[in-house]
């Protein structure tokens, strides 16, 4: 067994670039750096949220990090065992420690099968059990995830949206599994839905000890779930902090952009609010700028940011942040003056 | 803002009924709301709740069978859009009222530039010259902050990004003039930064061109930081509408109150658990004889499941469907 206070999942360095294909004789003309070079680790026990617009490459991470691609480079260890190179039927044998949910219930049940069959599928697949054990089991588990026993033998059309979201919820816990990957679990869910599905994940991190990994584009929800947020843009992390600093004091010029453009539910206080308006759009993962990769909409964007790409480093204890800002070889004045430029911004 | 201003749009008693399989769908009922010139008016409420539906009854949008309006008056500058002709409607739509919609990606016709669909209404319902049209949808462009704009007339829909998009069907819908702008969930297929960016280009040209807009989303955030007054959708019906301030500040209906506190805010402090709303959105088989929220109600009494509520005033311009909030004894 190992230490308890080794981090269940460790990520060094990890990419996954797809290739794109062109011309007559389908050559490889260039890739899309969908993750390009992403590091962080997740404590046992504790809940890492994932933010980031559309396209950012956090959903394509998270499939990454289960080894459900063929990563380009990057090491992946869970749970003591390093998978980032390990053949199909190893990681076959690892599949019951790391599960999924996924976004859109209803594309991720079968249809043709009975939510009890759902459910029972990942015993079937990885264990020796009876079928009386078996059966006994997918009932137990859809006591925890709060769904009725007398609807095992239906199927996923007869459910609503939070309900069938319940039943991925189920079938990922089957195994017991250490690491679940939720990946925009309740996006597709309406609001008074979604209350009931992000109590239900913390009901059963507190029950079965779970390590989640949290992907999700709606901040306030991850402010409320995760214990540490990585804020994803263009295929890198830009900021990896605890909660409360990350949401108090964002350092990040990204960061701070991405939680002001939050809209509150509160009319007062969205008056009273600086907002930071970014121009323009993501650039493409296919062609990504020169230097850092937010230098195109930054605020606060300096010389160096179009030339070199700023390092992703330790600034506070626990704070991680890839910006010139936060790096000493920029100087003083650049530094004085892109904060004015900020500030400027806000108004 | 628009307090005394003359009502643009009033619609009274409105209910759509859909037909189907084995039975029907009252997917709205009885609805009636104003809209004064000028005004923004949010509608709020989960999928299913009848937002859109509405909108599209009293555009004459929903294909018929299966949609059927049973009852209702529309006024629109003086005419009941319910009664009048499809070519007046015709007229209307894309005119005088102009509509955009969710999905930026499905609501362009790919096979055609964007400069010829910004086009088509100049020239259907403005008979503008070619040459003339195409100034406009020129000007259009401009207008929605596209830079080089008469050189990406002669674009694709697939040549722009989402957010881009999203501001060409604003252009498009803003052509004609229109007197009324109906956003149906404009910027629920966008990025938060990019639903900024258009946030506040929608703020801006109701500004400069003084139109009346309805605002449909399920985002109370979005609605807080826009609307001047708000209804609140449930199960077909209207349970409560209110200045937003108001709406915001003093929640009447339990469904509103639930709602403002199932969402978790980043200026709160954040709590250990979330409040939810127990139980499922109804499935509207019949027309409602009792009020459709009782089941998930905390503070529901025996009357909620005998007589559907009608809307109680609470003060200026505030109403909500409940007996709780109006105090009427269990007796009547």
């Amino acid at each position: 067994m190992l230490d308890e206070t080794t981090p269940l999942v460790r990520i060094r360095d990890l990419k996954m670039h797809f290739p794109i294909y062109s011309g007559l004789f389908r050559r490889q003309t260039g890739a899309v750096k969908a993750v390009d070079g992403v590091s962080f680790d997740i404590q046992r026990g504790e809940t890492l949220g994932l933010v980031g617009e559309s396209g950012c490459g956090k959903s394509t991470c998270g499939r990454a990090v289960l080894r459900l691609y063929d990563i380009t480079g990057g090491a992946i260890e869970i749970d003591g065992v390093e998978i980032g190179e390990s053949s199909q039927s190893d990681l076959r044998r690892m599949r019951p420690t790391m599960q999924m949910v996924f976004q859109d219930p209803q594309a991720s049940l079968n249809p043709r099968m009975t939510v009890e069959a759902i459910i029972r599928e990942p015993l079937d697949e990885h264990t020796t059990l009876s079928k009386a054990e078996k059966s006994k089991k997918v009932l137990e588990l859809m006591d925890a995830v709060g769904l009725n026993r007398r609807f095992a033998k239906r199927y996923p059309h007869a459910f609503s949206g939070g309900q069938r979201q319940r039943v991925g919820i189920a079938r990922a816990l089957a195994l017991n599994p250490k690491f679940i990957v939720c990946d925009e679990p309740i996006a597709a869910l309406d609001v008074s839905i979604q209350a009931q599905v992000v109590n239900l994940l913390e009901d059963l991190q507190e029950e079965f000890g779970l390590t989640y990994l949290f992907i999700s584009h709606d901040l306030s929800m991850v402010r409320h779930i995760a214990t540490r947020i990585a804020v994803m843009y263009l295929g890198k992390v830009v900021e990896l902090a605890p909660r409360a600093p990350l949401y108090d004091a964002p350092l990040h010029p990204y960061t701070r952009a991405l939680l002001s453009a939050v809209p509150e539910p509160d009319p007062a206080k969205a008056e009273a609010r600086e907002r930071i308006v970014l121009q323009g759009d993501v650039p493409s993962p296919a062609n990504p700028p020169e230097g850092c990769n937010f230098c195109t909409r930054c605020p606060a964007v300096m010389d160096v940011c179009r030339r070199i790409d700023p390092t992703f480093q330790e600034v506070e204890p626990g704070r991680f942040v890839a910006c010139h800002l936060y790096e000493d070889h920029a100087s003083r004045a650049e530094k004085a003056e892109a904060h004015a430029n900020q500030q400027g911004s806000n108004a | 803002m628009p307090d005394g201003a003359q009502a643009v749009l009033d619609v009274r008693g409105l209910q759509t009924v859909f037909k189907v399989r084995g039975g029907e769908v009252h997917a709205v009922n009885d609805v009636s709301f104003d809209l004064k010139a000028g005004e923004l008016l949010g509608v709020v409420g989960e999928s299913g709740s009848g937002k859109s539906v509405t909108m599209m009854s009293l555009l004459g949008l929903l294909p018929s069978p299966p949609a059927d309006i049973r009852q209702g008056r529309v006024t629109f500058e003086g005419k009941d859009l319910l009664q009048v002709d499809p070519a007046t409607l015709r007229d209307v739509r894309g005119g005088r009222i102009g509509f955009v919609f969710q999905d930026p990606m499905t609501s362009l016709n790919p096979v055609f530039t964007v400069g010829y669909q910004i086009m088509e209404p100049l020239r259907s319902h403005m008979n503008l010259s070619k040459s003339a049209a195409r100034d406009r949808a020129q000007e259009l462009l401009e207008l929605v902050g596209i830079p080089s704009a008469r050189a990406r007339l002669d674009d694709y829909p697939h040549q722009f990004s989402g957010g881009m998009r999203q501001r060409v069907m604003i252009a498009i819908a803003l052509a004609c003039d229109p007197k009324v702008l109906i956003a149906d969930e404009p910027t629920t297929a966008l990025d938060v930064t990019i639903q900024a960016q258009i946030i506040e280009l929608m703020k801006d040209l109701r500004d400069k061109l003084g139109m009346a807009v309805i605002w449909i989303t399920h985002d109370l955030g979005v609605i807080a930081g826009i609307a001047d007054r708000v209804m609140v959708m449930y199960g077909g019906q209207v349970v409560e509408q209110a200045p937003v301030k108001e709406l915001f500040g003093n929640p009447k209906h339990p469904y509103t109150q639930a709602l403002l506190t199932t969402i978790p805010k980043l200026s709160e402090e954040r709590a250990r658990r979330l409040t939810v709303i127990e139980g499922q959105p109804p499935i509207l088989g019949e027309a409602p004889s009792a009020c459709s929220f009782r089941d998930r109600c905390p503070r529901a009494i025996p009357i909620c499941a005998r007589r559907n509520p009608p809307r109680f005033e609470f003060g200026d311009r505030h109403d909500a469907a409940c007996f709780v909030a109006a105090e009427v004894s269990d007796a009547g």
